[in-house]
């Protein structure tokens, strides 16, 4: 472990191989780890289809190459294309506003005649990049005009894809901004006037919460109060996990996932048939791993050479633990129910992409750096 | 803005970076042991809990029907049997839309109104997943016609299973009844985890008396379902116990040999074997046949038997009430003889009519210018009505209902078929109860003769007669000669039980009312004799008329001009052979007129069949 988790300088030299395809070994053994595991996890949940699996590997191959593609991208040229990027991302997500085809109840895909693509997904990585390019070339921590501009560059495209409705992607593009503005030194005072004035604004956001929404928040208060209805995801999962004990029923024996009691099994809760079939241990296993990414993300932030790419690095990281902490708490019942897979095990989806061009993005300021002598 | 102000501090950055960093790799850490530990409660805390929770998700009970057990008559011939039936089942969660698949089921299978209305309720009660039927006994042709269209009706199934048939039709059915389809009455009465998957019940006769034996134990499969309530396989499973057979006293060759004899004739008559209360007849005339009443009955069908003026659906051998009329005679001259207050050689004047002393009010003979001088023996041959005013204003009310309650009269005999009606033996705390008047001397006197209040069940004439065939042993009336069960050839019979025996002072005053029964039958005065001149063996019998009409005191009776339903009705009570009594019969044939001329040939042609036919 010491060995992957060092970003030591003298390292470099050893792993030249690294830096020559900009690659990152240790975040990519974690990556193909995780990745592993969840198509183990999927050819389960998929009631043993091994088409399925194919078609996720083809889904992972996609989003490694990109991953791979984008590690060469130099963190220099990257912070010259930002904005461009950002203003790209605000222009689609008006298109998909306008002219957006609704699927599944909820516009967020923009018909480019050759592939759906889903505007929000760019600015998950857009909006952190953007603040981390506004705060890059100022002196930090902050101050409170800095603080309104960047918080405008979340607030804008947070809205609109709020709108969609996606609020799952919202939080997380929310998110992304939020951790670029602490690691740049926000202070402790103003995140606890932001804090109030949430709670502040709660009975607000619920008046302009969807129904389906609003449905959601009431069933995770309470979700025996309509055990058929939307409360049933909970209740199955919950069983499908304490059934599932500390060593699991075994790979493809859990009944919950096998004999369809637990609903979304391949992707939003999925979480519930590794618990289900691999007990506490096969949940440590995951987590082992979900862990060694983020301190992983973090070591490549804090080793990162300018403001930019240290502010991105962290951020990127970050969201991507929010992202797990999301969806287990979700399928574990302390989090209401916010449809956010489990990166890297959840099945389908263009997440995958974004996700691993962002891991593409920690690669590449990992191998970037110039090997100056500090 | 200063221009130094904007200048950047790298390393003060990168330490302050760095602190945040660590901070939020603190916070994660205690995020995430605040899942782990959520994790841990659900996993090992609550593990129990969960797992009962997933097995239950998983693992669902299904019934498995026992076969219900045949109905044999004593001599093996099969009255109700199980044949395989073919029923429409939907299931309303696999169904779009309903309606329109009702619509489109209707074309290729007939659906009355009633299976609607059924499958509408039980659609009702029932979970959604849960296959409902909607027709049962499909035709061959609706099972091809519905087999091509399969296709189209996805949700819809044909299931197979065994359905009630009873092969002797109308033969019998007052006696062994039917089932029908469960409803919501029955299911309070039952064991409904024993019912669950069982359709019918038995509604009426030994089909309803038998229910819990003819019914069986129901078997369990456990099976894994899927959510949808699809069957992965079988875990467990614990047969039924199949219903037991079970072997009725009755004789269907008598018993068809009786409905035959009464030919038009509304009525009932019972034959008991006096030896061990077997009942070998049970008829009630007109009958019905009791299959279309396995599936529901059309309303049109129903209302037609319902309205029938001849009243197929009522049973009278068990709770048809009617005067006993003279047949009631040899019992009262029993009672007279152990009393005391009448000999064989004591003898009455009959002048034609008989008035209570200090009353004007004359109690008419049927014979109209009287008997004569008149003893017992030819008051019981003759059936004196004279005679037996006085004999039963001698006894008095209160010793003559003493004395036939010992023979069952007012009291239901305890047969096992449901529905039994006591008949009303009159007495005066009777009268003061149920209305309010005292009794008067001249309901005694009618009494004598089995009219007034009285009345009696065929069933408890026959059994009254079976009593004085046996000379005093009363054995319960019985259905059930024998169980079997199912799979096995033993038969478990049942044993007779004797209910009560009379003790009388004189046990030769026995043979003294039997030989005016036998002088009835078989001698030239007899009011029965048209059946006794070529009969093979010896009978012993009473005619009796119940009048169904009272006539004023001057009105001449005339069968031709009074309407028929006011006619009286004709009875007759025999037992045979006299010297070894095997059988003994009530008839009571509705608006017939005489007992000797239209119930005492029936009670012969039943006696015949029973004991010169051979055997089958």
């Amino acid at each position: 472990m010491s060995t992957l988790l060092s970003t030591d300088h003298e390292d470099a030299g050893q792993h030249g191989w690294q830096h020559r395809l900009h690659i990152d070994a240790p975040l990519l053994f974690a990556l193909i780890g995780v990745s592993a595991l969840g198509l183990i996890v999927l050819y389960s949940a998929g009631g043993e289809d091994m088409e399925l699996v194919k078609r996720q590997m083809l889904r992972l191959g996609i989003a490694f190459g990109t991953m791979f593609a984008v590690a060469h991208v130099s963190p220099g040229l990257l912070r010259r294309l930002t904005p461009w990027v950002f203003t790209a991302g605000i222009l689609l997500l008006l298109a998909v506003l306008i002219s957006g085809t609704s699927s599944g109840g909820a516009q967020r895909w923009l018909d480019l005649y050759f592939v759906r693509f889903q505007p929000s997904e760019m600015m998950k990585l857009a909006v952190p990049m953007m603040v981390a390019w506004y705060l890059a070339d100022v002196r930090l921590p902050p101050n409170r005009f800095q603080l309104l501009a960047s918080g405008i560059m979340i607030a804008v495209p947070m809205l609109m894809i709020a709108k969609q409705p996606d609020l799952g992607t919202a939080l997380l593009i929310a998110s992304g901004g939020f951790f670029v503005l602490f690691l740049a030194g926000l202070h402790w005072r103003i995140m606890i006037f932001l804090g109030v004035l949430a709670g502040a604004a709660a009975p607000l956001v619920w008046h302009y919460m969807h129904d389906y929404q609003r449905q959601r928040v009431l069933t995770f208060l309470n979700p025996e109060n309509d055990p058929l209805g939307t409360g049933y995801h909970i209740i199955q999962s919950k069983i499908a996990i304490g059934s599932g004990g500390l060593y699991g029923k075994g790979w493809l024996n859990g009944t919950q996932s096998q004999l369809d009691f637990l609903p979304e099994r391949s992707t939003d809760f999925i979480f519930a048939v590794l618990a289900e079939e691999f007990g506490f241990i096969g949940i440590l296993v995951l987590f082992a791993f979900y862990v060694f990414i983020v301190v992983r993300g973090i070591l490549i932030a804090i080793q990162a050479q300018d403001t930019y790419t240290r502010l991105l690095a962290g951020s990127l990281s970050m969201t991507f633990f929010v992202y797990v902490m999301v969806n287990t708490g979700m399928v574990t019942g302390i989090l209401p129910v916010v449809g956010l897979p489990l990166p890297a095990i959840s099945y389908g989806g263009t997440s995958i992409v974004t996700l691993m061009a962002g891991f593409g993005i920690l690669m590449s300021i990992q191998t970037h750096r110039k090997l100056l002598p500090t | 803005m200063l221009r130094q102000l904007t200048l950047k501090d790298h390393l003060h950055e990168y330490h302050l970076f760095s602190n945040r960093a660590i901070t939020l790799l603190v916070i994660c850490g205690l995020l995430l042991l605040a899942l782990l530990s959520r994790l841990l409660y659900l996993q090992v805390i609550e593990h129990e809990h969960f797992t009962t929770l997933s097995e239950d998700n998983r693992v669902k009970l299904q019934p498995i029907v026992p076969n219900r057990g045949l109905i044999y008559d004593r001599n093996g011939i099969l009255l109700a049997d199980n044949f395989p039936s073919y029923r429409l089942e939907i299931t309303a969660e696999q169904i779009d839309d309903m309606p329109s698949t009702l619509a489109e089921l209707e074309e290729i299978i007939h659906i009355r109104e009633i299976d609607r209305d059924r499958f509408d309720k039980l659609q009702a009660r029932k979970p959604r997943f849960e296959a409902v039927p909607l027709r049962f006994h499909l035709s061959d042709e609706e099972v091809a016609r519905f087999s091509v269209n399969r296709h189209r009706f996805p949700g819809v199934e044909i299931k197979a299973g065994l359905a009630r048939h009873y092969p002797q039709g109308k033969l019998g059915v007052h006696a062994v009844g039917y089932v029908g389809r469960i409803d919501e009455q029955s299911l309070k009465n039952i064991d409904s985890s024993n019912y669950s998957g069982t359709t019918h019940i038995g509604k009426t006769g030994v089909e309803k008396t038998y229910e819990k034996i003819l019914h069986g134990t129901v078997g369990v499969r456990q099976v894994e379902t899927t959510a949808q309530g699809r069957v992965v396989r079988i875990l467990k499973r614990t047969p039924p116990v199949p219903g037991q057979n079970l072997y009725l006293t009755l004789d269907s060759r008598l018993q068809a040999a009786t409905e035959a004899a009464f030919g038009d004739y509304s009525g009932s008559a019972v034959a008991l074997d006096p030896k061990t209360g077997d009942v070998l007849a049970l008829v009630s005339m007109p009958t019905y046949d009791p299959n279309p009443f396995v599936n529901g009955i059309d309303y049109d069908d129903y209302a037609k038997l319902r309205d029938d003026k001849d009243e197929p659906l009522f049973n009278r051998a068990l709770r048809g009430q009617y005067p006993p009329g003279s047949t009631i005679k040899p019992f009262i001259g029993l009672a007279g003889l152990e009393q005391g207050l009448t000999g064989v050689s004591s003898s009455t004047y009959c002048p034609g009519f008989y008035m209570l002393p200090g009353s004007t009010r004359k109690y008419r003979d049927w014979k109209r210018g009287g008997h004569g001088i008149v003893d017992l023996d030819i008051a019981i041959t003759q059936s004196c009505d004279v005679y037996f005013y006085d004999l039963a204003r001698s006894l008095g009310i209160d010793r003559l209902h003493d004395y036939l309650q010992h023979f069952g009269f007012g009291q239901r005999t305890g047969i096992d078929i449901v529905g039994e009606l006591p008949g009303l033996l009159p007495s005066p705390a009777w009268k003061r109860q149920h209305n309010g008047e005292p009794w008067f001397p001249g309901e005694t006197i009618i009494t004598g003769i089995g009219q007034g209040f009285f009345l009696t069940t065929p069933l408890q004439l026959a059994n009254a007669t079976s009593v004085l065939a046996n000379r005093g042993y009363w054995m319960t009336p019985t259905i059930i000669r024998a169980e079997q069960e199912s799979g096995q050839d033993a038969l478990l019979p049942h044993r007779s039980q004797i209910a009560e025996t009379l003790s009388i002072n004189d046990r030769e005053n026995w043979d003294r009312v039997i030989h005016s029964m036998v002088d009835v039958v078989h001698s030239l005065r007899g009011t029965a004799r048209g059946i006794g001149t070529d009969s093979p063996y010896r009978i012993a019998g009473k005619t009796g008329t119940a009048q169904v009409y009272g006539l004023k005191q001057d009105e001449e009776y005339d069968a031709e001009t009074i309407p028929e339903e006011l006619r009286d009705h004709a009875l007759f009570i025999a037992f045979a052979p006299v010297d070894d009594p095997q059988i003994a019969v009530a008839v009571i044939v509705e608006h017939g007129g005489g007992g000797g001329s239209v119930a005492a040939p029936i009670a012969r042609k039943m006696m015949d069949s029973y004991l010169l036919d051979e055997p089958v």
